[in-house]
């Protein structure tokens, strides 16, 4: 259709004319989700850029402080719904001063101006406090999406207004975030009246919520489709829960070790048996396999299975996948050891993504977990594998190079060997091979996490195969800062670095200073880089925000932290004393 | 551009043997095998001592993860990390358990109703809204302004309270 479009505006008529009005051009491009898509479009000419701004609803903004509000605001002026992402990644690990910045609440001023009819909300990395969601409750009276994932700074009182005010909420979608958890009533601050919800999941928070009231909601709200439950409900209320919404389609459990007599135990299955379409399965904190069974019945269509909270053993999670044979994701603990994987890899043809999270990530001295012969199991009778991560304690070289011969379609590989610096356990050698084969044969990789001990070579891999990049995260490896100058110099899409412990000094960063401008962002701490170096890169680059984290007790000339973004909207007005933007 | 920067870094006043190159920066850097089990630079969850001692941020595992570990040994370790806290014009010292706290907010509200008083959750937020000044002593024996580093490096290296005013 636009090609068709297109082909008209190129017929002979007057040179600032276009012969196709502009009310069908906009409605035409109304159909195009993608963002890429939709940056594309607005490139062509001016009318064709008007559109677009027009007809756009959704804006997707991947770093809160590449654009103002106000610029937005001025371009788009339709958008119903937005998604913001704020801090750097390596802030899940501690790595960012706590009042680093991303507050939702600059964007939710002006949006009250210019877009008070906004639908949907949703945020990563972002502060959120309770005076940014009561102001959110009080000023968009449209609002029905809330979705924060590892978003910081409120407590349950901002929830509470969120339940009491927006009455045409459909989604609420509380994830994995700081929230300070004073007490569950918030829950109970959905009105009577209130039907709407569709998706609500607040398994990441603690504090217990009034059954009664979750009972009644879940029981009004009949286009309810998505239900994460937290800790505190129990194997009995959740048979009840499940009882009144068959309809659900993702389904995240409580607490998964009640001691159920034999009756309770045949209505809870009985539950389960009457709840065909669910895909998608959470929660199942403490379960034990004295009670996984239940479960069977609902896992002939399940797709996606999260066991990230459960700690299980391998004979367990294979009683299980042989009733999941349609499984395609797959998050486990690694206490179910290789055993477990060669159960996925016999059971789970279908499988495209398996996480493998660490059940002891800090413990040395337990040898545990799994192995390269877990991932390697996987890799043979799970083809369709193209995105990975795996946490494990030993790796080989050839074991990687047979992953990716026979899953050559990884689009995203993120290896953790835990142990910093590791080499391949057998060989000795680095793990460059390793990943020099993961880049060679999988050409549609986007994003690699690299680890183990790596030489400069890994990074000449990289630069000059991985020409589909767009995500890379190394920590401790590189012999020296060529190793990052083959990534900048290499991977033409490239779009996020993020680098930590590195010799990688001023002379690697300042190699990709017009780089930088074609990608979102790069982070590098714990390098050898300078405040100097960083300064230069600041004064060259002018639509550069070079911002530096310093830590107590290094020393002057060292930029222990550094994180650069291209922005449109300057330098940050709201940066803490701890970090400075040079 | 290579000659740039080397100039701008013979200007610069480093600790360390005269004639090295940018590798001398690296004797000050947080290298994994170099750091001994005394540095600031333990996670929350391991307080044994190894003769590796282990980084902030590593393995990375998402906070979330960290603090909703099924392991009891994890859990039961952050909840004994007792530190004495003073407040100015209070006869007696208290005790209090970091561990058992899940953030700066979390604590400030136990302080205050430890003391009887208001204004310490203020003072976190902003140092200079409120009459108090929250420090705590380091690892390293330095008196640092609370509120700054995230919650979980905070509870590691601070080693005692003092709620000055």
């Amino acid at each position: 259709m636009i090609m068709e479009s297109k082909r008209k505006k190129e017929s002979p008529s007057s040179a600032g004319s276009t012969q196709f009005p502009d009310e069908v051009l906009e409605r035409v491009l109304a159909f195009l989700t993608s963002h890429k898509d939709r940056s594309s479009v607005s490139l062509v000419c001016k009318d064709w850029y008007n559109a677009e701004r027009w007809s756009r609803t959704h804006v997707f903004i991947g770093n809160c402080y590449s654009v103002s509000p106000e610029i937005l605001a001025r371009r788009f002026p339709n958008i119903r719904s937005v998604t913001l992402k704020g801090k750097p990644r390596f802030s899940d690990f501690n790595l960012v001063p706590q009042n680093w910045g991303a507050d939702i609440h600059a964007w939710l001023v002006p949006f009250a101006d210019k877009y008070p009819f906004l639908e949907e909300l949703r945020l990563k990395r972002m502060t959120v406090s309770d005076e940014s969601l009561e102001y959110l409750a009080a000023n968009f009276q449209n609002f029905k999406v809330l979705s924060l994932l590892s978003c910081d700074g409120f407590s349950t009182d901002g929830l509470a207004a969120i339940a009491t005010h927006s009455k045409n909420l459909t989604e609420l979608d509380i994830q994995e975030n700081g929230v300070e958890d004073r007490s569950g009533s918030w829950l109970s601050c959905f009105p009577e009246s209130f039907t709407s919800l569709e998706v609500l999941n607040f398994a990441s928070m603690s504090a217990e919520v009034n059954f009664d009231a979750l009972e009644r909601l879940v029981c009004r709200c009949k286009s309810l489709k998505v239900l994460k439950v937290n800790k505190s409900i129990s194997l009995e209320q959740l048979q009840k829960l499940l009882t009144r919404a068959p309809q659900l389609v993702e389904l995240g459990t409580g607490s998964f070790s009640q001691e159920l007599t034999t009756r309770q135990y045949a209505e809870l299955e009985s539950a389960f048996n009457n709840c065909k379409n669910i895909h998608t399965l959470s929660g199942l904190w403490e379960a034990t396999a004295l009670y996984l069974p239940v479960l069977y019945p609902a896992c002939a269509n399940l797709t996606f299975l999260n066991l990230s909270y459960t700690a299980l053993q391998g004979g367990d999670l294979a009683k299980l996948l042989v009733h999941c044979p349609r499984l395609q994701r797959l998050w486990v603990l690694d206490t179910v050891e290789d055993k477990g994987l060669e159960a996925v890899g016999s059971y789970c043809p279908l499988l495209e993504e398996l996480r493998v999270f660490p059940a002891d990530p800090f413990d040395e001295e337990i040898i545990h977990g799994v192995t390269e012969e877990g991932f390697v199991a996987v890799s043979f009778g799970c083809r369709r594998l193209h995105y990975v991560l795996y946490f494990c304690r030993q790796m080989t070289n050839a074991a990687v190079a047979t992953i990716v011969q026979n899953c050559p379609d990884f689009t995203h590989f993120r290896l953790c060997i835990m142990n910093p610096g590791q080499p391949d356990y057998l060989t000795n050698e680095p793990m460059d091979e390793a990943f020099g084969a993961v880049v060679k044969t999988c050409t549609k990789l986007q994003r690699l996490s690299v680890s183990g001990l790596l030489t400069d070579l890994t990074f000449e891999y990289i630069g000059k195969y991985a020409k589909n990049l767009e995500t890379l995260s190394v920590a401790f490896a590189g012999s020296s800062g060529r190793g990052m100058e083959c990534v900048l110099g290499g991977c033409p899409k490239l779009r996020k670095l993020e680098i930590r412990d590195c010799p990688f000094g001023n002379e690697a960063l300042l190699s990709g200073l017009e780089k930088y401008e074609s990608m979102r962002s790069l982070w590098m701490s714990a390098c050898n880089v300078t405040m100097n170096g960083c300064r230069q890169l600041a004064r060259k680059m002018p639509r550069l925000n070079v911002e530096v984290m310093k830590e107590d007790g290094s020393d002057d000339s060292q930029a222990d932290k550094v994180y650069v973004y291209r922005t449109v909207a300057g330098p940050r007005r709201d940066a803490p004393p701890s970090v400075l933007t040079l | 551009m290579e000659k740039q920067g080397l100039e701008l870094e013979i200007t610069e006043l480093r600790l360390g043997l005269p004639g090295g190159g940018d590798n001398k920066i690296n004797e000050k850097k947080r290298v994994f095998s170099d750091i001994s089990a005394d540095e600031a630079n333990a996670t929350n969850d391991d307080r044994k001592i190894h003769t590796k001692s282990q980084v902030v941020g590593w393995p990375p595992v998402c906070s979330y993860r960290k603090k909703n570990s099924f392991n009891e040994k994890d859990r039961l370790e952050t909840s004994k990390m007792y530190v004495k806290v003073s407040m100015d014009g209070a006869p007696f010292l208290r005790k209090i358990d970091l561990g058992m706290h899940k953030g700066y907010s979390d604590l400030a509200m136990a302080l205050e109703k430890l003391f009887g008083c208001f204004g310490i959750s203020e003072a976190l937020k902003d140092a200079d809204s409120s009459e108090f000044s929250p420090i705590y002593e380091d690892r390293d024996g330095d008196w640092m302004l609370a509120g700054d580093v995230p919650w979980e490096m905070f509870i590691e290296s601070c080693k005692r309270l003092r709620i000055m005013k």
